[in-house]
């Protein structure tokens, strides 16, 4: 309990993961909270790759999360720019109201 | 170490409360709030580990830049009137499979995570290993700058399309609206905006005929 190592990391990613995918399926409020979960699953992701990195001692680790940083930023800004043009034409963005697909 | 375990602890347990409220929470702006206190404690974890760049990236990118854009959003879009709680309402159909998949996918990562163990010369076997002598930054640019140098390029190149992709789908024209126009500007002639005339001794010009 008292030595933090590896799988300490990993399990603490593994939860940020599962609760980013819970909050995608559970989610039926809007389309932003979505968003946000997306950006929890990028950040375990993250936790991932920099916990193996310091602790194999290998810096390409950190370098990906910072391509992965980049990535998420322009996804980010991407999908905000989808949802300001929906909520435009639509008046909301509620998932149940998205059905143009008829998915 | 006892001190090291006590931060972990506190960190992951702060990140994991906020994430939870993240994606429970009614009200969007608090979601908003609370991912803001998720990347903050992850990022402190950063830190702590030993990557602090990174860390600090973290802050600087998502809490300065994209969280507050997510703020903007949700002010700008008034989803304040459609908050509406996810259990209760109309039953949705795709929740009993997104928790069967989720939870499955969650204990898939605890038996990786568990039966995680290091081969004996994985050390040796990296080529870029961490240098204690030199701080995680200049590590981070000796290695980016040189070997990776195309991958941050491309970035560089994502982030521009990403730009231009956001300014292309949300530009409108809007009517009524009174802009210059550079072309009618630039082809104006002296022939079509002036006119010379003769004036004559004590008559002067009529301007309106």
């Amino acid at each position: 309990m008292i030595d933090i190592g590896l799988g300490h990391y990993l399990t603490l990613g593994a939860i940020i993961f599962f609760l980013g995918v819970i909050g995608i399926f559970l989610n039926r409020k809007n389309v932003i909270v979505i968003l946000m979960s997306i950006e929890l699953i990028l950040l375990s992701v993250n936790i991932n790759l920099i916990s193996f990195s310091i602790f194999s001692g290998d810096i390409v680790g950190q370098i990906f999360t910072m391509l992965i940083l980049t990535v998420a930023a322009a996804e980010a800004a991407i999908g905000l720019a989808i949802i300001v043009i929906f909520y435009r034409n639509k008046g909301s963005i509620r998932v149940e109201d998205i059905h143009g697909l008829k998915g | 170490m006892l001190a090291h375990a006590l931060f972990f602890y506190f960190f992951s347990a702060v990140s994991i409360f906020s994430a939870l409220m993240v994606i429970t929470s009614k009200n969007t702006v608090n979601s908003a709030f609370f991912l803001i206190l998720d990347f903050i404690s992850v990022g402190c974890l950063f830190i702590m580990v030993g990557a602090e760049f990174l860390g600090m990236i973290l802050l600087i990118v998502y809490v300065g830049a994209v969280a507050v854009l997510f703020l903007f959003v949700i002010m700008m879009l008034n989803v304040a009137e459609q908050k509406q709680s996810w259990f209760i309402g109309k039953k949705s159909t795709h929740i009993p499979s997104g928790l069967i998949v989720s939870v499955l996918i969650f204990l898939e990562l605890l038996v990786v995570t568990g039966g995680w163990k290091y081969k004996d010369n994985i050390l040796s076997s990296s080529s870029l290993i961490l240098n204690p002598n030199i701080s995680n930054t200049h590590q981070i640019g000796n290695v980016m700058y040189t070997d990776y140098f195309l991958y941050f390029q491309v970035s560089g190149i994502i982030l521009l399309l990403s730009m231009i992709g956001a300014i292309l789908l949300t530009y409108r024209r809007r009517e009524g609206v009174k802009t210059q126009s550079y072309i009618t500007q630039i082809s104006r002639e002296p022939s079509s905006s002036i006119e010379i005339k003769d004036v004559k001794f004590n008559e002067g010009v009529k301007i309106d005929d």
